[in-house]
């Protein structure tokens, strides 16, 4: 699982910088939702992972860190917002300056 | 009991201030100035007392919830938060005042996002939690995205486009340090981290070490640190004064980010994790100040200018954190003046361009402004308090940098570039003087238009535009605090020495948060 975990996590980060380098604002604002995918999986794994355990303190009985949830949550949370707000500005930009280059210029 | 809550208040009073703009939305305008100047008033005071209650070296620790410490999310109110957050205000009351020349009419909720700024930038001195530390920068960053594009304008989308896209990615990385962090030292409140670093088990150093160092490049981005100060003159140059003058302290926040952890979580008790952005921050901060002042003296306009110039006073502040105390105290003096010069710069660059309507702030030949005297003599002022010249601080901050840099192994690369910065500055600034006032065309009288276009259409003088007296009173109130700053260097640099001393002894802010148990 640790694997597979890393695995996605390194695939979403790399496919997600090489998109936040494109010239275009539809294929960065992609990438930067799928950083944002990535770095919430890694928030997800940074209390290690446990398989099969309640994610509070029971009685006695081993755990998963239930801190890491919480931040995953509130990282979702902001991350949505600010990718909505990015998509707003983006058509924003293609309409004032007339194409959808990162530096509003023409090619 | 005001003590006890004091720590919160910076924080609660601009998020109540900007909630109750928001829900009223039919207010008049001047009304909603008046609640917003209002409001950044209450704050100042409110950080006079925080400055008050820190200044005797207490440092105040406010438990929301009153969760003990390493699990609730603490604030945590020392000398240099409470420095931070009254430098802050002061700057915003000058930017409030400034902004009611109309700026606020060109978009919807000016004040609203003014305000939540303050509460993001507030927080952000103020958490002793590094999550929470991330979710002030967005809240900072998100009022920020809404005011550099207040107004609207190709060029000012253009600039904001590459702004938000660099800080979402700026954001990302946070967050990957944070876990690195989170999982290698397992917590988040930064006096406990500081106290985990200690003992990090060998296996984990490496981990601990990768998100210390990103934190770097994020907290770098966040101050405009070579390389990562791209985004800036763009941004900055195009957005409106008043905003670009609350900006000047939004890079303050990165460094302050930077100081903290350079001091805190990685300062002199953490063990192997000591000393981590060492290597890293000297060379990167003269460098910096070095791109800064080429910029400056390759800028077309006074708006350029002021821009570069705040990556050079960046440069210049991280030079002194970098120094060990007697650095730390000349930089932390030399805050306040670098933020105020560079925002009266902002200001006053609005002022001119707005009475040389063919030429704007631009470096050409332009007409004669209206009271070409009473902004001359205002330029000159700003001109000296940006370029660091004696009698203003900025000269007695960059005095104490080189003071403090005296026997430092690097003292001649110090020394070497700050002094030919300076030059370079001077130079920058007595050019941009020289082309806006003295290199004045005169208007031909219009050559017998066909259409009847009166000659007194184009009088040797241009009216002096409406809002005169909120510009003057916020550049004053500017120059004002520059002065005082000045006329207070004994008090001011007492105080600088004394943080810089509260800053190289983490054990005491550990003791404070975590009840001195460890």
């Amino acid at each position: 699982m640790e694997l597979l975990i890393a695995l996605a996590i390194g695939t979403l980060t790399g496919c997600g910088v090489w998109l936040a380098l494109r010239a275009h604002t539809f294929p960065v604002v992609l990438g930067l939702t799928l950083l944002s995918y990535a770095v919430n999986l890694f928030l997800f794994a940074t209390g290690r992972l446990v398989v099969g355990r309640p994610p509070v303190i029971a009685a006695g009985a081993a755990y998963t860190d239930p801190l890491p949830q919480a931040l995953v949550l509130t990282a979702i949370v902001i991350g949505f917002a600010m990718t909505a707000f990015v998509i707003m500005l983006a058509l924003r930009a293609r309409a004032e300056l007339g194409n959808d280059h990162v530096d509003g210029k023409n090619e | 009991m005001m003590t006890t809550h004091l720590p919160i208040l910076p924080v609660l009073a601009p998020f109540l201030a900007g909630a109750l703009l928001l829900a009223l939305p039919d207010l008049p305008m001047p009304v909603r100035r008046r609640i917003a100047t209002f409001a950044v008033a209450a704050q100042i005071a409110i950080a006079v007392a925080l400055l008050v209650a820190t200044g005797g070296g207490d440092i105040l620790v406010y438990r929301l919830g009153d969760w003990p410490a390493p699990w609730g999310i603490v604030l945590v109110a020392d000398r240099l938060a409470a420095w931070l957050v009254l430098t802050a205000t002061l700057l915003a009351l000058c930017a409030v005042i400034h902004a009611g020349d109309g700026t606020d009419r060109r978009g919807r909720h000016f004040h609203v996002l003014f305000q939540m700024q303050l509460f993001g930038i507030a927080g952000a001195f103020l958490t002793g939690d590094l999550f929470n530390l991330f979710v002030f920068f967005e809240i900072l960053l998100i009022a920020s995205y809404g005011l550099l594009l207040h107004g609207g304008g190709a060029e000012r989308t253009r600039a904001g486009l590459h702004y938000v896209v660099l800080n979402l990615i700026g954001s990302t990385a946070f967050l990957f340090a944070a876990g690195l962090i989170y999982a290698s030292l397992g917590s988040l409140n930064m006096a406990d981290i500081a106290a985990r670093a200690a003992q990090v088990p060998p296996e984990n150093l490496g981990l601990a070490r990768t998100g210390g160092l990103l934190l770097l490049a994020v907290f770098a981005l966040k101050a405009a640190l070579l390389p990562l100060f791209l985004w800036l003159p763009a941004a900055y140059a195009h957005t409106s004064a008043p905003v670009a003058a609350l900006f000047a302290i939004m890079t303050k926040v990165g460094a302050y980010a930077l100081l903290r952890a350079d001091t805190l979580l990685f300062g002199s008790t953490s063990g192997a994790l000591a000393g981590l952005f060492a290597p890293w921050l000297l060379p990167l901060a003269l460098a910096t100040l070095a791109a800064g002042m080429f910029g400056a003296l390759a800028a077309e306009s006074l708006r350029r200018l002021a821009a570069w110039l705040v990556v050079a006073s960046v440069g210049t502040l991280l030079t002194g954190f970098a120094l060990g105390p007697a650095g730390v105290a000349a930089g932390l003096y030399y805050l306040p003046h670098g933020t105020f010069a560079a925002a009266l710069l902002f200001l006053l660059a609005e002022g001119i361009a707005r009475r040389r309507p063919a030429g704007a702030d631009f470096f050409a030949p332009e007409r004669d402004m209206p009271r070409h005297a009473l902004w001359g003599g205002l330029f000159f002022a700003a001109a000296v308090a940006a370029a660091g010249l004696p009698p203003l601080s900025g000269f007695l901050g960059k005095f104490m940098l080189l003071r403090a840099a005296q026997g430092h192994p690097a003292q001649a690369w110090i020394w070497g570039v700050v002094l030919v910065a300076a030059l370079a500055g001077v130079i920058a600034l007595a050019r941009a003087g020289s082309r806006l006032f003295f290199s004045t065309r005169t208007v031909e009288p219009a050559p017998a238009a066909p259409q009847s276009a009166p000659v007194d259409m184009l009088p040797d003088e241009l009216p002096d535009p409406p809002g005169a007296p909120r510009e003057l009173t916020a550049i004053l109130g500017l120059l004002g605090l520059i002065l005082a700053l000045t006329a207070a260097a004994g008090p001011a640099a007492d105080f600088a020495r004394a943080t810089a001393a509260q800053l190289a002894d983490p054990a005491a802010y550990r003791a404070a948060v975590l009840g001195g148990s460890r």
